[in-house]
């Protein structure tokens, strides 16, 4: 008699609350943010024979952001503030005019154009700061000369292909990457105007 | 049996809700998948800079975070005001990143090594000294690759 009867089915109507449970769990539990931020790459750590001998830039071929405890900027030798560093770094790095004081234009071959530019090759911009600089301005700058190197690029890529610089394909980005490499120096600290 | 419907006509018949388990179990496993833990419960407030011309993290998986901010409240009578360093669960000193780098380096798989980067969170406020000195050890352990963590400017 037992045997005949049928077994009752589990009760699976709270399944769902106890998936719905565990759902919410690892929504809590969980982060989707995906972090932004500024890529860069440090210099390798100096090797010792190699601290006495730097590289030697010439001086045109610097250009020197100075940021001081204060949060003031210096560009070169002037004062500025942080919405001029966009286009003192564009017409540094491009040179137009071939101005004597700004980097020296080297011819630059791209082959797959067929067409020689003349660009400032040996360019480097050099960020340095105090110990006691806030972050955000170091940050900010950094940030505004991104943004000189992508607007530099997106003009490039506008006159030669058409197109903004992220609508390339990755070999036409690469071309353009090599006419204008991005040389942000990440300088050995140094102090100036503050105490220790 | 019928007899019980008599009264009146006839009713709805109640949605089939047996799938219901099953498609949430679905999102579930979606989440886990997309996820990741929250590791660390974070000592030290941090607001990060504005920035423009942000890229996002290509590989979560590979990177290392530090933080740098104050202290919270809770911990301040422990270590202060002033801006401090975050590894993992612990509020360490800069020389100490070198150790942190080479522990979590090495728990990466041989092929994700090259890609190791190192996400660097800091409040805006945090003099640049602490940042200055945590580069130069990461310098030193060999872990060039970085970044500098930030929000995106809200467009005007």
């Amino acid at each position: 008699m037992g045997k005949k009867r049928k077994m009752p089915g589990l009760n699976t109507s709270s399944t769902a609350d106890i998936s719905f449970m565990l759902l919410i769990f690892f929504l809590v539990t969980t982060s989707m943010d995906t972090d932004q931020g500024l890529a860069r790459s440090l210099p390798k750590p100096p090797e010792d024979d190699q601290l006495n001998n730097e590289i030697k830039v010439k001086e045109r071929n610097i250009l020197n952001i100075r940021i001081n405890k204060d949060n003031y900027l210096l560009i070169g030798d002037d004062y500025a503030t942080l919405a001029d560093v966009k286009e003192r770094a564009k017409e540094f790095i491009k040179n137009e005019d071939n101005k004597p004081n700004l980097p020296e234009l080297k011819p630059h071959k791209v082959k797959e154009l067929g067409k020689t530019f003349m660009v400032t090759e040996n360019h480097v911009i050099s960020v340095q700061t105090d110990r006691g600089t806030d972050y955000g301005v170091y940050f900010a700058v950094q940030d505004a000369l991104v943004s000189a190197y992508n607007e530099i690029r997106d003009e490039f890529s506008k006159q030669e292909f058409g197109y903004k610089y992220d609508q390339l394909d990755a070999d036409q980005q690469k071309i353009v990457r090599d006419v204008y490499p991005q040389k942000i120096s990440e300088a050995e600290p140094k102090k100036y105007g503050g105490q220790q | 049996m019928s007899r019980f419907n008599k009264g009146g006509g006839r009713e709805m018949p109640e949605m089939n809700t047996s799938s219901l388990p099953d498609l949430i179990f679905t999102i579930l496993f979606f989440f886990m998948m997309v996820t990741t833990m929250r590791e660390v419960t974070l000592q030290v407030k941090f607001e990060k800079p504005v920035g423009t011309q942000l890229e996002k993290l290509a590989r979560k998986s590979s990177t290392s975070f530090i933080y740098i901010g104050q202290p919270t409240d809770a911990l301040k009578g422990q270590y202060g005001s002033s801006h401090r360093i975050q590894l993992n669960d612990r509020i360490l000193e800069a020389p100490q990143v070198y150790d942190f780098v080479m522990e979590e380096r090495g728990e990466l798989a041989e092929a994700d090594k090259p890609f190791y980067t190192v996400s660097i969170k800091a409040d805006h406020h945090t003099p640049m000294g602490i940042i200055t000195d945590v580069k130069q050890v990461l310098r030193k352990a060999y872990a060039l690759k970085i970044m500098y963590s930030a929000n995106k400017q809200q467009e005007k």
